[in-house]
């Protein structure tokens, strides 16, 4: 490109005015959708932000979303260390660890979160006699504890997959480099394979924690009053829509927060694996 | 094939717009729950039962119209009255100053008290609140016996449920410690084998604000109407002797009240 | 054991053909949605493809709405609101009427909305993967913009999108057990009934279960058989 024509001095023409094609025009109609909606939202939103429902409701939403937060934060914990053994079975070329752990992983991705959670909630009941002699009725009489429990098993086995991804993802140079070091099989997998494999599954992790903050919202179907729950609650008292409307504000910015902030610290991490 | 048509005949109903001709009410759809005997609740083969239902027909025949009954869910059961699912909700619904701001209501035509049950082997000694401090609570959502917990009971811990099925399950379990709801229903299932497992630990006074006065039937607010029509079948099939007949069929006291 | 059989029979004393029916309306529910997803997934990969910037941020900001939403949580928005917002806007207009969302309708509306966010992101990698020369030599040939999108881009875009389009299709049989949330008899509701009459959540939802392996099983046998006929023409060359 040249710039101006330094014998000359003449500049280059300028561009030609951009057509308005079929997309273009398209494309400003539904933006301009969207950019409507979106006042209208907010202009909602906020004629409504000194309504007896906020007033009313505005507490219990905070609690609902820190519930949130703590059913997803301690399942996704519980749920990363049962990975680690899963995914080193599933990687076993022995059949016996390989073969439970492929079933495990199997059924909790093939099956819908609902039907789990129903399954170890209402399941947990009929057995409370079984339970209560091992002492375990104490933990399952709770709905939050069979809550946690569903969830964490559920994401185990999605993280698992993750994780022996990216380890299998690791070269198998990395392998033999460590054990020409001499360094033993233990501490090359958890020095040398285990931080590179993270480093891979950062963004399936990413999008492991905000599946996980979505899907939380089922824990309102059996007593829980997280975010969702929370909501319907309001819902059915008031029979006021923006109970809905105001769920959908907040887990959209959890949720995009969430995203902006892990794409930073993937970039960061990952700094140094730039070309 | 049959998936398609099964898909093709639910485009069909989302097209269904149908502008509502004059509405000379000779045929009513009637939403109920189904979920809450002994007033409404379906057998097994999907047939609609329960005393609710009864004076539905009854009233029905009062008025010479035809009559359509609509199952819908107790959560969505006032937005879809609104939303023009059915034209009028006979299903225990009490008449309430909450209620009363989004639709209208006949006069009551029944009045029963609410009541606590809890397992036999309970601890609990009271319905008082100092009583049930901590104890889990069931209730079924947006229901006037949830609202009464939240107001009234607030050291208990409330857990709702979306049909008298689930709590009923937790309490058998043992994982809640005692349920709130009609006394009515609460004895029905207590007499069955399912409710073998609980007794009535006492009734509550009814509050007026939250409980109102009564179950009556639900009503859009434009179409009075209506209201009127159902009102004076409600006082014809008392004063002649129907209502006690489906009274006594299910009940040996009198559930009008006071 | 035997309890269990009878339970699970058909007829009078068992729950099988509830069962059965409940199956039935959840894979007619995702099969329903599968192709409004997948149309509508295709148009905001073009969308996102395209090389208008106001386009390209339309779609984007669809995808952020529907991928962002809890599922449970765009069902029921569409459930009770578009019913209540159409019932306004007619009223508006002055026409009184009554519109019905059927939670069948609802969940296929909901599904579709969050199957095609994700769809279309599965399309626009596969655009990514078609070389620039497709669309040049179909233009050589005198085919249209059209014709080139239809006869040479549109057939390799689908092989390249199968693998992702196959999974969403398990995550999306998955989905639909949410509508049972909203009074749809889908499989886990008739599971739900049928536990609470007979007091044996366990098994009930535990056969609900591994209906749902079956039906992933089945689907995934499905696949790889589509996958294998695309790939057909690799071979010959």
């Amino acid at each position: 490109m040249i710039a101006a024509n330094p014998t000359t001095g003449q500049k280059r023409p300028p561009p030609p005015p951009r057509a308005w094609t079929h997309g273009r025009i398209l494309g400003h109609v539904l933006m301009a959708l969207w950019i409507i909606s979106g006042i209208s939202l907010v202009y909602f939103l906020a004629s409504n932000i000194a309504s007896p429902f906020v007033e009313r409701y505005w507490g219990k939403y905070v609690d609902g979303f820190l519930v949130t937060l703590q059913i997803v934060g301690v399942s996704l914990l519980i749920g990363a260390l049962l990975s680690l053994p899963i995914a080193l079975a599933r990687n076993s070329s022995w059949k016996i660890f390989a073969w439970p752990a492929y079933g495990y992983v199997y059924f909790f991705r093939g099956t819908p979160l609902l039907a789990q959670t129903f399954l170890i909630y209402y399941g947990a009941g009929t057995f409370r006699p079984e339970l209560e002699a091992v002492g375990l009725w104490g933990f399952f009489r709770e709905a939050w504890y069979c809550v946690i429990f569903a969830f964490s098993l559920n994401t185990a086995a999605y993280q698992a997959e993750i994780l022996r991804g990216a380890i299998l993802n690791v070269p198998k140079g990395q392998w033999e480099g460590a054990a020409a070091l001499g360094l033993s099989r233990p501490v090359t997998f958890f020095k040398v394979i285990l931080p590179q494999a993270l480093m891979v599954a950062l963004r399936p992790y990413g999008n492991e924690i905000i599946l996980m903050i979505k899907g939380s919202a089922i824990a309102s179907i059996v007593t829980i009053y997280d975010l969702m729950g929370e909501t319907r609650r309001a819902y059915s008292r008031s029979y006021d829509f923006q109970a809905y409307i105001w769920a959908a504000v907040l887990y959209l910015i959890i949720v995009e927060t969430l995203r902006r902030v892990w794409d930073k610290i993937e970039q960061r991490l990952t700094r140094h694996l730039k070309r | 094939m049959r998936v398609l048509r099964m898909a093709a005949a639910a485009v069909a109903v989302f097209a269904a717009v149908g502008a509502v001709e004059a509405k000379d009410w000779s045929k009513v759809r009637i939403g109920t729950e189904g979920a809450y005997p002994p007033f409404n609740s379906l057998t097994a083969d999907g047939q609609l039962v329960g005393f609710d239902v009864d004076i539905a027909k009854a009233l029905c025949e009062e008025m010479k119209v035809e009559c359509e009954f609509v199952v819908q869910d107790w959560d969505g059961m006032i937005p879809a009255l609104q939303a023009g699912k059915f034209d009028a909700v006979i299903a225990s619904m009490s008449i309430t100053e909450e209620r009363l701001q989004k639709v209208d209501f006949t006069n009551k035509y029944y009045n029963t008290p609410p009541a606590i049950a809890v397992p036999k082997d309970s601890k609990i000694e009271s319905t008082s609140d100092k009583h049930l401090d901590g104890a889990a609570l069931g209730a079924q959502s947006s229901t006037t016996h949830s609202n009464y917990a939240e107001e009234k009971l607030p050291s208990a811990d409330l857990k709702l449920y979306p049909t008298p099925d689930e709590y009923k399950l937790d309490v058998a379990s043992g994982r809640i410690d005692a349920v709130i709801d009609d006394v009515v229903v609460l004895s029905e299932w207590l007499d069955t084998d399912d409710g073998a497992c609980c007794k009535i630990l006492g009734t509550l006074t009814p509050d007026p604000v939250i409980n109102g006065a009564g179950a009556g039937i639900a009503i859009r607010k434009d179409d009075p109407e209506l209201k009127e029509k159902f009102n004076a079948a409600i006082e014809a099939i008392l004063a002649n002797g129907k209502y006690k007949e489906i009274n006594d069929k299910y009940f040996s006291f009198d559930v009008y009240g006071g | 054991m035997e309890d269990a059989l009878t339970l699970l029979s058909f007829g009078d004393q068992g729950w099988g053909d509830t069962i059965a029916f409940g199956v039935m309306i959840t894979v007619s529910l995702a099969i329903a949605t599968l192709p409004f997803g997948l149309l509508l997934g295709f148009l905001i990969a073009l969308a996102k493809n395209s090389n208008e910037p106001s386009l390209r941020l339309a779609a984007n900001v669809y995808t952020t709405i529907f991928r962002g939403l809890p599922e449970l949580l765009t069902l029921f928005l569409v459930y009770f609101g578009v019913q209540i917002g159409i019932q306004q806007g007619l009223k508006l207009i002055g026409f009184d009427a009554y519109f019905e969302v059927n939670s069948f309708v609802a969940g296929m509306v909901a599904l579709s909305l969050v199957f095609s966010s994700y769809a279309s992101e599965a399309f626009l990698s596969a655009f990514k993967g078609i070389p620039q020369g497709q669309y040049e030599g179909g233009y050589a040939l005198g085919l249209s913009r059209y014709q080139t999108m239809a006869l040479v881009i549109l057939p390799q875009l689908i092989r390249l999108a199968l693998p992702a389009l196959g999974n969403l299709w398990l995550i999306l049989l998955k989905e639909t057990s949410l509508v049972s949330v909203i009074g749809l008899p889908d499989l886990v509701r008739e599971a739900g009934i049928a536990a609470r009459v007979t007091k044996e959540p366990f098994l009930f939802f535990g056969i609900a279960c591994l209906i749902y392996l079956l039906l992933a099983m089945i689907s995934s046998a499905g696949l790889s058989r589509v996958e294998r006929w695309t790939k057909k023409g690799d071979v010959a060359r």
